[in-house]
């Protein structure tokens, strides 16, 4: 198994450990929109640390899982991106912008915690 | 090169070491009438302005010594010892500012001088002269291409060097304060240095943990589509590696360019100046700490 989904608290935290097959990003995507709604999770965490490469199909996956968690009511933080990854990936020409980025976990945390007292203020 | 190979075609009939006592004695022609020939050299060339920069004694000492190193390469047919000289002089001459087209110019002027030299000691006799100018010619050509290639590539080597150094100094990327980072980007960037200026940020925003990143391009003179889309890539692989990134600086030249360009920046928070980009930092750093001290509760 190359991908550890874990509960923390209000979170689901999804941990890479070693590059994944397109099918087994298919499945993870499935995984995690489906756990958002069993558990009733606020946000979700993508740690990609353990990732050497990230190509398109990936990248495209990432963004999508935060499209359609987002629909599900929660926000997604992917943690762990490394520097040559980062360059690669905004050579894509893809629209990153769904992807909301932190340096690592306890930063991930940190700001779903803002954004939800944040939404909370809001009246939402 | 193409003039080299006509003329060594025409002059193939001529065999070999008739060509050399030819050039033998053009060169004894040539030395014994040093004194002349330099002189009416020298008055071309201040005829013409070349070499404006210097003073006419130092055009008629280097203007001998050239002299004496072009005879010496027609005379042994290796231009080696022209060419170190011919570098030497390209490195004490480019810092004044001497131009490629002057040096070809002196380099042609000494052709036709000594060629016009040669046509009214032989006038009398149309076959020698031909066969003069036949030995003479190929020599001569090579001669004009080895220094004025050696001057571009001495000037090669220093725009290499000055884009080297400015390469090095560039790219500074400063910690204001914990988990602050200012990028001040100054003069040209191509896609060479835009990346290695991203793969920096990234590699500091990793190790100082940085939030925010003050991108200040005041010393960006001019920008293109190009240009912005580094920019836009540093920028959002910034914010893939978590920071949020401040661009200040901009010019009202640039801002124009960019909007006539058509380039969508409204990812990007752009702030006046360099002041105002930290005061901007300030306040998103500040929720973020007041982020955490909610969260430590």
């Amino acid at each position: 198994m190359s991908v550890l989904i874990s509960r923390q608290g209000d979170y689901l935290v999804a941990s890479i450990v070693s590059d994944l097959s397109d099918s087994q990003v298919v499945a993870l995507r499935a995984e995690l929109i489906h756990k958002v709604g069993k558990l009733r999770s606020r946000g979700v965490i993508v740690d990609v640390g353990g990732l050497d490469v990230i190509d398109s199909f990936v990248a495209r996956s990432l963004r999508s899982i935060a499209l359609t968690v987002r629909l599900r009511g929660a926000e997604t933080v992917v943690v762990g991106i490394q520097p040559d990854v980062a360059i690669a990936m905004v050579q894509f020409d893809l629209d990153l912008h769904p992807i909301h980025a932190a340096l690592d976990l306890d930063e991930a945390f940190l700001l779903l915690e803002h954004w939800i007292e944040g939404n909370r203020e809001d009246g939402r | 090169m193409e003039t080299q190979t006509m003329t060594t075609t025409q002059s193939s009939g001529v065999d070999n070491e008739a060509n050399d006592q030819l050039l033998n004695e053009l060169v004894s022609h040539l030395r014994s009438n040093r004194k002349d020939l330099t002189e009416a050299w020298v008055t071309r060339v201040t005829l013409e302005k070349l070499l404006s920069v210097m003073t006419s004694e130092e055009i008629s000492s280097e203007l001998t010594a050239v002299y004496e190193n072009y005879v010496g390469a027609l005379e042994t047919g290796s231009v080696e010892t022209l060419q170190a000289y011919a570098r030497d002089l390209s490195e004490r001459i480019i810092p004044r500012g001497v131009e490629t087209r002057e040096v070809v110019g002196i380099v042609l002027l000494l052709r036709d001088v000594l060629a016009r030299s040669l046509f009214v000691k032989y006038v009398h006799d149309g076959e020698l002269l031909n066969r003069i100018l036949d030995a003479y010619e190929p020599a001569a050509n090579r001669i004009a291409v080895t220094v004025g290639v050696s001057f571009v590539e001495e000037r090669e080597r220093v725009i290499r060097e000055q884009q080297e150094s400015i390469r090095e100094l560039s790219t500074p990327v400063l910690q204001v304060r914990e988990r602050l980072l200012i990028l001040p980007i100054i003069g040209v960037l191509d896609s060479q240095r835009a990346r290695q200026l991203t793969e920096q940020l990234l590699s500091a925003i990793q190790t100082n943990r940085a939030k925010v990143v003050v991108v200040d391009i005041t010393g960006v003179a001019t920008i293109d589509l190009k240009v912005a889309n580094h920019l836009f890539h540093t920028v959002e692989a910034s914010r893939l590696m978590g920071a949020s990134v401040i661009v200040t600086g901009l010019s009202s030249k640039i801002a124009q360019t960019l909007v006539d360009l058509d380039v969508d920046l409204s990812m990007i928070r752009t702030v006046g100046d360099l002041q105002g980009g930290l005061e901007e930092a300030e306040r998103v750093m500040g929720y973020r700490s007041a982020a955490t001290d909610s969260a430590d509760a």
